[in-house]
C-alpha cells in the first residue's frame, strides 16, 4: 500500500513488461507471416512432396491363346506384400504374427528385414492370393504395404511349356514364346498420383496420370487339341522305351505353322520351383542331332533333279558295303540291284551314297540348302539351331557319301520337319510361323524344288510305310501316309556309339494330297527296341490319325477301312 | 455493501469469487482447444472425453482457488514453498524415471510431479518476500529474490526439465520486474547471461538438450532425427496459407507426418486447418486473457496480490510464447504445451489454479475502503 503512492514504480513496470509482451506477440506475428505468407509455396511444395506420390499402377500382360482362341498362358491379379524396414521395426512385437499369417518362419523374418534395416522398400512375401493379402493387412502393422501384381498361369501345364516358356517373378518373358514376343505381350504400367500417409500407406487416390495399357494378346499358330494329343503319345512312348528325351512337331504344311510342338522332358510352368533347367529346353528348336536315314528323300530329290536319276533307274547295292578310304558303308543286308524308289523303300545306305557320289557336290549341297538345312526355320524361336552342313568344297568322298544318308551333318526336329513340309507342299517352301496367320495373308513361298520331283520322292515314301518298307506301323486307317524312318547311332565323344540310338520318324499325310508333315524323334532307347520304324513310327501314326480327325481332313484311302477300323480304334486307345 | 458497484449477476459471481470476462475468455479457449483437438487426434472422441474430464477437473480446482483469500495464501505461502522445495529434492534422489527425465515422486499408485507445485510456489514465494518490503526493490532484497528463483529452477533445470525451468524462473523473474529490480542489475545480468550461457553450455546441459539447441539453430542438418520435428510443424503451418485448409483437412497432420501433433505440436495442426487468420484470433484470445490478468494485477490492494497476479499472468504469456516460438521454429524445442488446448498434461491443473488465484485477488477486493 506504500507502493501505490510511488507513481514511477509499478504503472511504468507494467507499461514496460506490456511492451515486452506486445514484442513477443509481434515476433510471432513476424514469424507466423513469413511462414504462412513469404515461404508458403515452398513449404506447401515440401509438404505435397512427404504426402503425394506418384505410384505406378501394373498393367496386366496380354493373354496368349491357341489358333481357336483357347487360354494358353493367362495373368491373374495378385498381391505382394513389401515393407519398409524402419517403420517395421517401431512394432518388432508384432513381427512374429506377421510371419504368422505371411506363413514364413519368424527367423526368416528376422533375416530378410535384419540385413535391409537402411533400405525403404523390401520384400516380404511375392504373388500371395488377395485373400491372404487381406489377412495381412488387417493385422494394421505399420510399415506393411501391398503392391498389386500379376501372375502368369499356364492351364495347359507342361504340355505347352516349352512353346510358351515363362516368365519370371517380375513379369518379364524368360524363355518360349514369353520371351520371343516379350515386347509385345508387355503392358505399359500407368501411373496414379496417390496420397501416402508417414508409414507410406495409400489413404486416397488423387488422380490417375495415364491408365495402364495392357499388353497385346497374341494368338499362336498352336492346336490345343493336337498338342495335347502329341505330348500325351510322345510322354508315353520317351517312358515305355525308357528313352532320355524326346521332340515332335506338327507342322501345316500350306501355311508353314506349327501345329504341335512338344517335348520330354517337360515341366509344370506353373510351378517351376525345384526343377533343373534342362527341362526347359524346347529340344524341337534348340538341339540338333544327325538325321539319318530320314536324309535320303533329299539326296534323292537331287538326284532327280540332275536328271542322271528317275524312280525307276537301277542302282547297284551289291554286296550290301562299301568302302571308301577306310570307311565302311553298310546296308542291314544285300539288297542288290535295285532302283531308285527301292533305295528309299528299303533305306539302303549303299544306294543313296552311290547316287550321291554320281552327283557333283555343289547339286546336292544346292539341294539341301533349298529344303533349308544349316539355315534356320525363320520361326525365330529363342535359341534356334540352325544345324551343321558343311559347304561342299570342304567335303570328302566320305563325306559327300555319309551325308546322303543323313550323317555328317545336323538339324533340328523343327527344321527336318519343315523339310518334310516343304516336299509335302510340292516344294512350296514358307517359313515356320508359330503365329497364327490369316489365310489371306500368307508369308511368300519359295519353290525348293520341281513339284513333279517332289511328287516322285512322295511315292517313294509311301511305298516305305508300306508292306516291305521299314516304317509300316506308321500307317493309318483311312489315310495314304508318307514317311521315312531313321535310326542313327548317336555321335559321341571318339566316335559312334554301338549302344545309343536315336529313333526317327519323318512323314506327311495325306500322301495323296499333303495336310500335314510331323517329325516324332526319340533319343537314346533303353528297353531294346531303337529302330526308327518300332520306336518313332507308332507315335506319329497315333498323332497323325487323330490330328486328321481333328482337323476333319478326308480321307484318301477307303480301302482301308474296312476290315481294320474296329482294329485300329482298339489301337488309338 | 457488496452491491455498491455492481448488478445482480455480477454479485452472483462475485460470490463465488469468478471473475466473468477471465472465465468467458477461459471457456471459449478450451472450447477452441477441444475443436482443434477432434482434427488432431483423428477424430478420437475417447481423447476427447479425457480431455473434457481434465478441463472439468482444472477448472474444479479453479473455483477451490479463488475461494481462498489471497490473505490465507499470503500465510501459507513459504510453508508451501518450502514443501515443494523438499519435494525436488526428493525427485532428484528417489523420483521415479519417467521419459529419460526424473520429475514424478509416487506416493501408493498417486504420481506427484514437484515441479508442477513450484510453478505457483516461486512466483508466490517472490512476492510474499517483497509483500512487506519498501519498492522500488533494493539491490540486496533483488539478490535474495533471485536466490528464491534460482534454487528451484536449477533443481528442475536438473531432472531434466528445461521447459519448466524456463517458465519458473521467468515467473519469478516477472516479480522481480514488476518489484522494481533496479535497471542497472537488469543490464549487469543480461551482460552476465553471454558467458554464464556459454558455461551452461559446457558443463550445465545433457547431450539432448545441447542437441535441441543445435537443430533449433539449423533443422536441416538432421531431417530424420531431432530436425523432423521442427520441419514438420513448420511445412504443417505454411501450408495453411492466409485462411487454411479447413478443420478436419490437414493432410500433415492427418497423415501422420506431424508428430506430437494432438500434444505439444498441436499449434501446428491449428495452423495448418486454420490458416494465418485463425492464428491470429487464437492469439488475440490469449491477449485477452493476458490483459485481463494485467488489469487484475493493477486493481490489486497489495503488493503481495499485485506482484503474483502480475507475475502469474506474465507467466501465461510465456507459456504461449514458447509453444507457439517452438513450433514454428523461432525457439528451441523445450517442450511446453499450449495451454488449454494441448491435449494432457498435469499442467493444465496448474494452470487452472493460477487463475484461480487470480480470480480470488479480484474478487476479494475491499470495495468499501475504494
Amino acid at each position: 500500500m506504500s507502493h501505490k503512492k510511488n507513481k514511477t514504480g509499478y504503472p511504468q513496470r507494467l507499461l514496460f513488461l506490456k511492451l515486452l509482451m506486445l514484442l513477443g506477440v509481434a515476433a510471432l506475428f513476424w514469424r507466423m507471416g513469413d511462414l504462412n505468407l513469404n515461404q508458403r509455396e515452398f513449404l506447401q511444395g515440401q509438404g505435397d512432396a512427404r504426402y503425394l506420390r506418384e505410384v505406378s499402377i501394373p498393367a496386366h500382360r496380354g493373354m496368349i491363346t491357341d489358333r481357336h482362341g483357347e487360354p494358353l498362358a493367362i495373368s491373374t491379379p495378385v498381391e505382394s506384400v513389401w515393407a519398409n524396414p524402419p517403420a517395421l521395426a517401431q512394432a518388432r512385437e508384432r513381427w512374429p504374427e506377421l510371419a504368422r499369417v505371411l506363413e514364413l518362419e519368424p527367423a526368416q523374418l528376422e533375416q530378410l528385414l535384419g540385413r535391409r534395416m537402411d533400405r525403404e522398400f523390401v520384400y516380404l512375401r511375392r504373388h500371395i492370393n488377395p485373400d491372404q493379402a487381406e489377412r495381412v493387412m488387417a493385422l494394421r502393422i505399420p510399415g506393411v504395404s501391398l503392391q498389386p501384381e500379376y501372375r502368369r498361369y499356364y492351364p495347359m501345364g507342361e504340355v505347352a511349356a516349352h512353346v510358351l516358356g515363362f516368365t519370371n517373378i517380375d513379369d518379364v518373358g524368360q524363355e518360349g514364346i514369353e520371351l520371343m514376343l516379350d515386347q509385345t505381350l508387355r503392358g505399359t504400367p500407368g501411373s496414379k498420383r496417390v496420397l501416402r500417409d508417414r508409414l507410406g500407406r495409400i489413404v486416397e487416390n488423387v488422380e490417375s496420370i495415364h491408365e495402364p495399357r495392357p499388353g497385346d494378346n497374341l494368338q499362336l499358330s498352336i492346336d490345343r487339341r493336337i498338342q495335347y494329343l502329341a505330348y500325351r503319345e510322345l510322354k508315353a512312348a520317351v517312358n515305355r522305351h525308357r528313352a532320355s528325351s524326346g521332340s515332335a512337331v506338327v507342322l501345316d504344311v500350306i501355311t508353314g505353322e506349327v501345329l504341335a510342338m512338344v517335348n520330354q522332358p517337360a515341366y509344370n510352368p506353373n510351378n517351376r520351383s525345384d526343377l533343373d533347367s534342362s527341362r526347359f529346353r524346347n529340344r524341337a528348336v534348340t538341339d540338333v542331332f544327325e538325321p539319318g536315314s530320314t536324309m535320303k528323300p533329299f539326296t534323292i530329290s537331287a538326284a532327280l533333279e540332275s536328271g542322271k536319276y528317275r524312280p525307276k533307274t537301277p542302282v547297284d547295292t551289291h554286296p550290301g558295303l562299301l568302302r571308301l578310304s577306310g570307311y565302311t558303308i553298310r546296308d542291314s543286308r544285300d539288297y542288290g540291284l535295285i532302283d531308285v524308289s527301292t533305295v528309299i523303300q528299303k533305306s539302303s545306305n549303299v544306294g543313296a551314297s552311290r547316287i550321291a557320289l554320281s552327283l557333283e557336290p555343289q547339286r546336292l549341297w544346292d539341294v539341301f540348302s533349298r529344303f533349308g538345312f544349316g539355315y534356320d526355320s525363320g520361326s525365330g524361336f529363342p535359341g534356334e539351331a540352325a544345324g551343321l552342313l558343311n559347304a561342299y568344297q570342304e567335303w570328302r568322298d566320305v563325306e559327300q557319301a555319309t551325308v546322303s544318308y543323313g550323317y555328317g551333318l545336323s538339324v533340328s526336329t523343327l527344321q527336318l520337319a519343315h523339310a518334310y513340309a516343304t516336299l509335302a507342299a510340292d516344294g512350296q517352301q514358307r517359313p515356320v510361323s508359330l503365329l497364327k496367320l490369316k489365310s489371306d495373308n500368307l508369308p511368300k513361298s519359295r519353290q525348293s524344288i520341281d513339284p513333279a520331283i517332289a511328287r516322285a520322292v512322295r511315292g517313294m515314301l509311301e511305298l516305305a510305310v508300306q508292306k516291305g518298307g521299314t516304317g509300316t506301323r506308321a500307317q493309318i486307317a483311312g489315310y495314304r501316309v508318307a514317311g521315312k524312318t531313321g535310326t542313327v547311332r548317336k555321335a559321341g565323344v571318339g566316335g559312334y556309339s554301338e549302344e545309343n540310338y536315336i529313333s526317327i520318324f519323318a512323314g506327311m499325310a495325306p500322301a495323296s494330297r499333303p495336310r500335314l508333315a510331323m517329325v516324332v524323334v526319340v533319343h537314346r532307347p533303353d528297353d531294346g527296341e531303337y529302330y526308327g520304324g518300332v520306336v518313332a513310327a507308332p507315335v506319329f501314326a497315333r498323332v497323325m490319325e487323330g490330328a486328321l480327325r481333328l482337323l476333319d481332313v478326308a480321307p484318301d484311302d477307303l480301302e482301308s477301312l474296312r476290315g481294320v477300323k474296329v482294329a485300329r480304334a482298339e489301337g488309338v486307345r | 455493501m457488496l452491491l455498491s458497484d455492481a448488478s445482480t449477476s455480477h454479485s452472483l459471481f462475485r460470490r463465488i469469487h469468478l471473475d466473468p470476462p477471465l472465465l468467458a475468455a477461459l471457456l471459449l479457449l478450451a472450447g477452441v482447444g477441444l475443436v482443434i483437438l477432434f482434427s488432431a487426434s483423428g477424430g478420437s472422441e475417447a481423447q476427447i472425453w479425457r480431455q473434457l474430464t481434465r478441463l472439468g477437473i482444472s477448472f474444479g480446482v479453479m473455483l477451490l482457488l479463488a475461494q481462498v483469500s489471497p490473505d490465507t495464501l499470503l500465510r501459507w505461502t513459504h510453508w508451501i514453498f518450502g514443501f515443494g522445495l523438499i519435494m525436488l529434492i526428493a525427485v532428484l534422489i528417489v523420483g521415479d524415471v519417467g521419459k529419460g527425465a526424473q520429475r514424478w515422486l509416487a506416493f501408493g499408485g498417486i504420481r506427484f510431479q514437484p515441479s508442477e507445485l513450484m510453478k505457483l510456489a516461486v512466483p508466490m514465494m517472490v512476492a510474499w518476500y517483497f509483500a512487506e518490503k519498501s519498492l522500488p526493490a533494493q539491490t540486496r532484497h533483488s539478490l535474495v529474490a533471485l536466490a528464491i528463483v534460482v534454487v528451484p529452477t536449477l533443481l528442475i533445470a536438473k531432472q531434466p526439465d528445461l521447459g519448466t525451468a524456463v517458465l519458473i524462473a521467468s515467473s519469478g523473474l516477472f516479480i522481480l520486474l514488476f518489484a522494481g529490480l533496479s535497471w542497472r542489475l537488469v543490464g549487469f545480468a543480461t551482460l552476465l547471461a553471454l558467458p554464464l550461457g556459454w558455461l551452461l553450455w559446457q558443463f550445465g546441459m545433457h547431450d539432448y538438450q545441447r542437441r535441441r539447441v543445435l537443430t533449433f539453430l539449423n533443422p536441416e542438418s538432421d531431417p530424420l532425427g531431432s530436425g523432423y520435428h521442427i520441419i514438420q510443424s513448420k511445412i504443417a503451418i505454411g501450408s495453411g496459407g492466409l485462411y487454411g485448409k479447413g478443420w478436419l483437412n490437414g493432410t500433415q497432420s492427418h497423415l501422420e507426418f506431424l508428430p506430437e501433433r494432438h500434444t505439444d505440436f498441436i499449434f501446428a495442426v491449428f495452423s495448418e486447418e486454420f490458416g494465418l487468420m485463425g492464428v491470429l484470433l487464437l492469439l488475440a484470445i490469449y491477449l485477452l486473457i493476458v490483459l485481463r490478468g494485467l488489469y487484475i494485477a493493477s486493481q490489486a490492494q497489495d503488493t503481495f496480490s499485485r506482484l503474483l497476479a502480475g507475475g502469474l499472468s506474465m507467466t501465461f504469456m510465456v507459456y504461449v510464447f514458447v509453444n507457439i516460438g517452438m513450433v514454428t521454429g523461432l525457439l528451441p524445442v523445450v517442450g511446453v504445451p499450449l495451454p488449454l488446448v494441448s491435449y494432457g498434461g498435469s499442467s493444465m491443473v496448474t494452470l487452472m489454479a493460477a487463475f484461480g488465484i487470480l480470480m480470488s485477488i479480484h474478487t476479494h477486493r475491499k470495495l468499501l475502503k475504494n
